[in-house]
């Protein structure tokens, strides 16, 4: 398979966004800058960056709390990020929805959900009203492998394989459901194997490959706005560290975390693009760009104001409530 | 007859107002709604043409005018349906859900209480839910336990939704038409026993505003607020009491949430006194919110504690002679009243 160097790049830079961006957010957190619940995607950062670089920005996401890596690589600008992380009024949902719940219509971030499995069925949702529309847009709702065990699954998938909505449900594999282990959470092998079950299309890929991962995206979404219908994809990674940052995970055996350093899609990107004739002082030149525009973020968003406490009566409804 | 007898006859006939139920109500709201907003859908089981438009008949006909897109047979996936119009309702759509019964909301809580309700306020606004979850219930058809709860108190308690229940089948016209150009979710309760009640029909484009209660009966002596299929009750016994020489204003709420305090605490400035009558379990129900509302803002011009009437304290049972002891009758009501108005202090 090959990729365009354009494209590769447009991946590369996602990436390391959402990388430079993890890093922070766990030096913040761990030099009591930042005091917040933060589930950290390290070892998650390619597969979603292949999956939206296949996307137009106002395709439709829906995504869960460790969904940080998908919202950066949708597009959600680092500052208005960052505040709402920070629980600032400048944050996108004005520090109302915190890390857990954001959303950002402007770049399609239609839904945050820090309930496992509850973004799928809202995914349809969106879905249908493009394939009622026909606006031709996709809806991509990102989850783990955990989440295929709710009852949510099964009915979004039976219903959109139903009426052949443009939607992808993109299952981030990273072996863990919170502090269980796959094979201890699912009895079949492989989560693509249930696609079967609704008559739906389902692929399996290693969601560290860069080329890959885009391969597969890429065909999901033109199978999408065709009007072919969902598709499954499984992509394989590895959560590298616990359930929430800062939670103990001697559950995870140490032999197998070492195997995950081996699968590390970072370096692995890294060697992809010097392969493909990028100079390192070329990449490391885009990361200092990156980095320069996170300082810039966490700035911003820590010279912000908290939001008034009169917020609380407003967007309960449309119109303000008095009690 | 004379050329000028029929006329007249004619004439009579052109001027009686046509009758509605509250099935056609309903039927009558959905399809206005849809013929003037393409973004109304409607998503249910059995809810097609080929399905009979529902269990009830609500959406009879509607698929064949509108195209299976926007009247949407669904499988039985409560949380499917819930989600698929949370999403749509995101993407700027006006769906509604019908949930054959309420019972079965138990099972789409998720959706309704953590995603339709929370999404304006967690997103700081940047989003809403404009739907409008359709479900019925009743207690007195023999149902039992899983078909018959009202269980609108779990909703009124979770900030974002509205509740809206018509004992009426004007009412159910106007109050849909305003529940789907709401911006934010609404929770439409019918029940089974007034889907054949039948009012003057209000004509096309009517409204009912939701989150304002109607003085069914004006009286002046004890308000009696209800809601919903108890509304007839509480006429009736206010009409009886009016022949014992009681005065008794009859309110129906129409909204449960938002509460129209005005309406309801300006009645009680009035007459002194108050019963609160739902069908739902007495217990943690809406009548003592209502109940302890009416205290807060009243103590000291009550004539008499707030009285509160609702279902025992068990599941809904089938046996007719049970589901009647279940259920408040109306020498309950009455009981009720007289016990207020016999309060001293």
């Amino acid at each position: 398979m090959t990729i365009d160097r354009e494209k590769l790049l447009d991946i590369y830079t996602r990436t390391m966004k959402v990388a430079r961006f993890d890093e922070k957010m766990r030096s913040l957190l761990m030099s009591g800058k930042l005091a917040t619940i933060y589930y950290t995607m390290r070892g998650q950062e390619l597969v979603t960056s292949a999956m939206m670089a296949a996307l137009n920005q106002d395709d439709y996401l829906v995504t869960t709390y460790r969904g940080q890596h998908d919202q950066i690589a949708k597009g959600v600008p680092l500052d208005l990020l960052i505040a709402e992380i920070a629980g600032r009024v400048t944050g996108t949902c004005k520090g109302k929805g915190g890390s857990m719940h954001i959303t950002h219509p402007a770049t399609g971030v239609m839904v945050t959900t820090g309930v496992v499995g509850s973004g799928l069925p809202i995914a349809n949702g969106l879905a249908l009203s493009s394939q009622n529309r026909k606006d031709g847009k996709v809806t991509v709702t990102c989850f783990g492998d955990g989440a295929t065990n709710i009852g949510a699954f099964h009915e979004a998938m039976n219903m959109a394989q139903l009426y052949k909505l443009p939607v992808i449900f993109l299952c981030q594999n990273n072996r863990y459901g919170e502090h269980t282990a796959f094979a201890d959470h699912t009895k079949v092998d492989s989560i693509v194997t249930r696609a079967a079950a609704y008559g739906m299309k389902g692929v399996k890929v290693d969601g560290n490959d860069a080329v890959a991962m885009y391969q597969v995206a890429k065909e999901a979404v033109d199978r999408a706005r065709a009007g072919e219908g969902p598709t499954l994809i499984e992509a394989m990674c590895y959560r590298m560290m616990g359930h929430f940052f800062g939670a103990d995970f001697s559950y995870m055996p140490p032999e197998h975390i070492e195997e995950m350093k081996a699968e590390d899609p970072l370096p692995k990107l890294n060697a992809l693009m010097l392969e493909h004739q990028f100079q390192q002082t070329e990449l490391d030149a885009i990361v200092a760009g990156l980095e320069a525009e996170l300082e810039a973020a966490v700035e911003f968003a820590f010279a912000s104001a908290y939001p008034d406490a009169d917020e609380i009566r407003k967007d309960v409804f449309e119109e303000e409530i008095a009690a | 007859m004379s050329d000028a007898a029929t006329l007249d006859a004619k004439a009579e006939k052109k001027a009686k107002v046509k009758q509605i139920t509250v099935v056609q109500g309903l039927n009558a709201a959905i399809d206005e709604a849809m013929a003037t907003d393409e973004g109304v859908i409607l998503l249910g089981e059995d809810v097609g043409a080929k399905q009979g438009g529902g269990v009830f008949k609500v959406s009879s006909g509607l698929s064949e005018k509108y195209g299976d897109h926007r009247i949407r047979a669904t499988p039985i996936s409560e949380q499917a349906i819930m989600g698929a119009c949370v999403g749509a309702a995101l993407a700027g759509m006006r769906p509604i859900a019908e949930i054959m019964l309420m019972n079965f909301v138990t099972v789409a809580m998720d959706q309704i209480v953590n995603h339709a309700a929370k999404l304006r306020f967690m997103s700081g606004g940047q989003t809403n839910v404009p739907m409008v979850i359709r479900t019925t219930t009743g207690v007195g058809v023999g149902f039992g336990g899983q078909h018959s709860d009202m269980l609108e108190a779990w909703f009124a308690h979770v900030p974002g939704l509205k509740i809206v229940t018509p004992s009426n089948a004007a009412d159910a016209k106007g109050l849909m038409r305003s529940a789907i150009e709401c911006n934010d979710p609404v929770i439409f309760i019918e029940n089974i026993l007034c889907y054949g009640l039948k009012s003057d029909d209000p004509g096309t484009d009517y409204r009912v505003p939701l989150g304002k209660a109607a003085i069914a009966r004006e009286g002046s002596d004890v308000t009696l607020i209800t809601y919903g299929r108890t509304v007839l009750d509480a006429l009736e016994v206010a009409e009886t009491l009016a022949g014992e020489g009681l005065s008794v204003e009859v309110i129906d709420l129409r909204t449960i949430a938002p509460y129209d305090e005005a309406t309801v605490t300006a009645s009680v400035r009035k007459t002194g006194r108050a019963v609160v009558l739902h069908e739902a379990v007495r217990a943690y129900g809406t009548g003592a919110e209502i109940a302890s509302r009416l205290h807060e803002a009243l103590f000291n011009e009550l004539k008499a504690p707030v009285q509160r009437i609702g279902g025992a304290f068990s599941a809904v049972p089938m046996a007719s002679v049970l589901e009647q002891a279940w259920i408040p009758n109306k020498d309950e009501i009455a009981g009720a009243i007289r016990t207020t108005m016999e309060w001293k202090r």
